[in-house]
């Protein structure tokens, strides 16, 4: 089947803050190059989903003069707190003990969601394209092996891949530069990191799930610009995890929690984590009489440099955390995002210009700040493969002693798919039922995310072994699906007494995290028909 | 033929609505917007009369703030000709819509003016009842099925009874249900075209039309909430519990 086809000199997959700093960079530097930027969402913004307490570095440089511009950075972070929480007490630990990367003062509260609708309005004024609507769901190669650019989903096809008559197919689109920005685990990069080896010889990636509330609170709870962080309880000692509160404008508190991804007891439910931590004495009084607004939930990539692949290929780019540029212990992925689809740009124009090979990106990036900053934070996060306690005191040896500069790196051992322990030898956790009040189920979570997937589509969550759940991953890990998707789409139904494996695809949220924590692999998310998935607003 | 498209910019219907802390209205900051959902149904109609050779221009109209300039371009992505703006800034109740585009229409004197049949912001369901009164055009509400004759439309109408068909003499209005068709997706090619369309800018003042409310909005609130339900042990306890308790068998 023959697809139309379009030709840039650079497209772009994902309008996240990396491809949108990308597009911008490029039109910056040569007003002339053709850009193209894909987003599947129905618009920019909408499946955005970060704390988020932002360091503005990269937007210093790509817009000097962003207040004038009225980016919506705006609160200024004005007290920080963080605490150990015990099962009913809690310790404050004095903000002038933690590492420096923890400081916040001179950051803003603000919602990544609106900051990318900012940028996308940028992006339109400097002349680049924006289609939302559209996944990229194949990649295209040239005969030499090289990316040629990508495919968007074909519309209109039913759950048994028929045409529809509102069937459109997808088209090609065809660029000397392709830059993948799909964020953390997106589906294409995932191809390409497998295809050409671009994590050969690195440690296997590291995730973790986060979820966010916005409350509206009481006025009297509400102090603008304060930032808490938490560790500690709900999570035992040897699960990564943490939580934050953020004051935000307009009465408004992001209430996040973030769990590593390599916990171990399939018995787990990141989500009842997540509701069980608000009932805790030192942040309750905060929520109460307060109401939820907004729901949502996104993998995150944190594995640092470690895990980082080469973010070059022939023919196209790999940026953001689709590769993973997070700064796992500053909590902060925006603006070494931003950063490196800034040098993508730098590269990328000089590839145009004088034939430049992409490679150059590596260079760039070496010398960058974003480099200088992940090699000083690589060895945290495998810390805390050793304990919560011993994690935190080698961190504090690490960062506040020698500033991240001592002369090991300290290795990531195992995929997050690889350390689920059978169900039977791990303990059942008996989570509180919801009080609708301050806690709530998966059910009344999913309908504030306003996710919809247009009926009798094939279904994106695609299974490599049918028969897989229900005849081994139920009986040795109790099916942990059921429990690590924020959104309950997956089930185990019994049907006179046949066990059933049902996925509630509509439900979708696009957080990735079964893709990630299958033991088995078993589970690929594809991207759905276009304008698919959560709507959120100021996430 | 030329066919007025009128369309909307509503709450997308798959966003949970909030109300406002003081009762005001609802919450429409951070919120995603759309084209009203039966307008959709409306601009596809008109494309396929125009496929079908029985129209030669589609033209999409919209009364709003800046940004309902968003569903004009919609509509011309998936096949209508030009577009036209009316900015109107806050709430414009549909007795203002319809002398809007009274005005709209002596200036196109189009055929057929099609629109959704109702906004699902407001559910008034009022616009294009209004717009045949002004025009003195016969009207074809609720349309599931429409069939464009020599000088006439052979509309099927959805009714509470069932299916009601009924015949009007062009010029005339049809307001659109969602049964009437499925809306197609804009292709990535024709958005682009779609951007090159051109869309005339009128200010509402320009047209000489009051457009402040006549309706005192006294106060919004949310719908109670749904108690939770009990279960029944058996049939005889849930027919006895419908006729004592509920009395409604």
């Amino acid at each position: 089947m023959s697809r139309e086809v379009m030709e840039y000199d650079v497209v772009i997959v994902g309008g996240g803050p990396s491809g949108l700093s990308t597009a911008i960079k490029l039109k910056q530097l040569n007003p002339d190059t053709n850009v193209c930027l894909l987003e599947k969402a129905s618009e920019i913004g909408a499946h955005i989903l970060s704390g988020n307490v932002f360091e503005t570095r990269a937007l210093d440089e790509l817009f000097p003069n962003w207040k004038e511009l009225n980016a919506p950075v705006k609160t200024k972070v004005t007290k920080e707190k963080f605490l150990f929480l015990g099962k009913s007490k809690s310790l404050s630990w004095p903000t002038w003990l933690l590492p420096k990367v923890q400081h916040n003062h001179n950051n803003y509260i603000i919602s990544l969601a609106n900051l990318c609708r900012w940028l996308a309005e940028q992006a339109e004024a400097l002349g680049v394209e924006i289609f939302p609507g559209f996944p990229a769901s194949e990649v295209l190669y040239n005969e030499d092996g090289s990316v040629k650019g990508i495919a968007t989903q074909d519309m209109g096809l039913d759950k048994d891949g028929n045409k529809k008559d509102s069937f459109e197919s997808g088209i090609e689109l065809h660029a000397k530069v392709t830059v993948f920005a799909e964020g953390c685990r997106g589906h294409l990069g995932k191809q390409l990191i497998k295809k050409f080896e671009l994590d050969k010889g690195k440690n296997p990636q590291q995730y973790g799930i986060g979820f966010k509330e916005i409350w509206e609170v009481k006025e009297e709870k509400h102090e603008e610009g304060l930032v808490m962080h938490t560790a500690g309880w709900p999570l035992d000692q040897k699960t990564y995890g943490g939580s934050f509160v953020y004051h935000a404008e307009n009465k408004q508190v992001f209430i996040g929690y973030v769990i590593g991804l390599d916990y171990k007891n399939p018995h787990l439910s990141p989500f009842d984590e997540f509701q069980r931590f608000k009932t805790h004495p030192s942040i309750k009084p905060i929520l109460e009489g307060g109401k939820r607004i907004s729901y949502g939930a996104r993998a995150l990539i944190e594995g640092g440099l470690q895990s980082l692949p080469q973010m070059y290929m022939p023919g196209a780019l790999l940026i953001g955390c689709d590769a993973g540029t997070l700064n796992m212990p500053k909590i902060k992925g925006s603006h070494t995002a931003m950063k490196s689809g800034m040098i993508a740009a730098e590269s990328i124009t000089d590839h145009l210009k004088d034939n430049k090979n992409l490679s150059s990106y590596e260079d760039k990036f070496k010398k960058s700040w974003v480099y200088e900053e992940l090699h000083a934070a690589r060895n945290v996060k495998p810390s805390f493969s050793w304990g919560l306690i011993l994690g935190i005191i080698f961190t504090g040896i690490d960062q506040i002693l020698f500033r991240g500069k001592l002369p090991f790196t300290l290795k990531h051992k195992h995929s997050d798919y690889e350390t689920l322990k059978p169900a039977n030898e791990m303990p059942k956790i008996d989570y509180p039922k919801p009080d609708n009040l301050i806690t709530f189920d998966k059910t009344s979570s999913v309908y504030l995310t306003g996710t919809i997937h247009a009926d009798n589509q094939p279904v994106h969550l695609q299974l490599k072994n049918k028969d897989l759940p229900i005849k081994y991953t139920l009986e040795k890990f109790d099916e942990p699906a059921q429990r690590y998707c924020p959104v309950g789409v997956y089930e185990v139904q019994k049907e006179n007494d046949i066990k059933k494996f049902v996925i509630n695809s509509q439900n979708c949220i696009h957080c990735k995290t079964c893709d990630i924590k299958e033991p088995s692999q078993n589970i690929t998310w594809v991207t759905p028909e276009g304008g698919g998935g959560p709507k959120y607003g100021n996430m | 033929m030329k066919i007025l498209v009128a369309v909307k910019r509503v709450i997308d219907y798959n966003v949970q609505v909030r109300v406002k802390e003081d009762g005001t209205g609802v919450v429409t900051d951070n919120v995603k917007m759309s084209t009203n959902p039966p307008d959709d149904n409306a601009v596809e109609e008109a494309v396929k009369i125009k496929e079908s050779g029985k129209a030669n221009e589609i033209v999409a109209v919209t009364v709003g703030e800046d940004k309902a300039q968003e569903t004009v371009r919609k509509a011309l992505a998936v096949g209508a000709d030009r577009g036209i703006h009316i900015k109107v800034d806050g709430i414009v109740e549909p007795l203002a819509v319809s002398k809007i585009l009274h005005k709209i229409v002596d200036k196109e004197k189009p055929d057929l003016v099609f629109m959704g049949k109702q906004a699902i912001d407001d559910d008034c369901n009022q616009t294009g009842q209004m717009l045949a009164a002004f025009l003195n055009w016969p009207q074809a509400t609720f349309a599931s099925k429409i069939e464009v004759k020599e000088k006439s439309l052979e509309v099927t109408r959805e009714v509470d009874e069932g299916l009601e068909t009924i015949e009007v003499n062009v010029p005339a209005i049809v307001t659109c249900d969602l049964r009437l068709n499925e809306p197609r997706y804009a292709s990535l090619p024709n958005i682009m075209k779609a951007k090159k369309k051109p869309i005339e800018q009128i200010n509402s003042s320009d047209l000489g039309i009051d457009t402040k409310p006549r309706i005192e909005q006294i106060k919004v609130e949310e719908p109670p909430k749904r108690k939770a339900g009990i279960k029944v042990a058996s049939v005889e306890e849930l027919v006895q519990k419908l006729k004592n308790e509920a009395k409604v068998i």
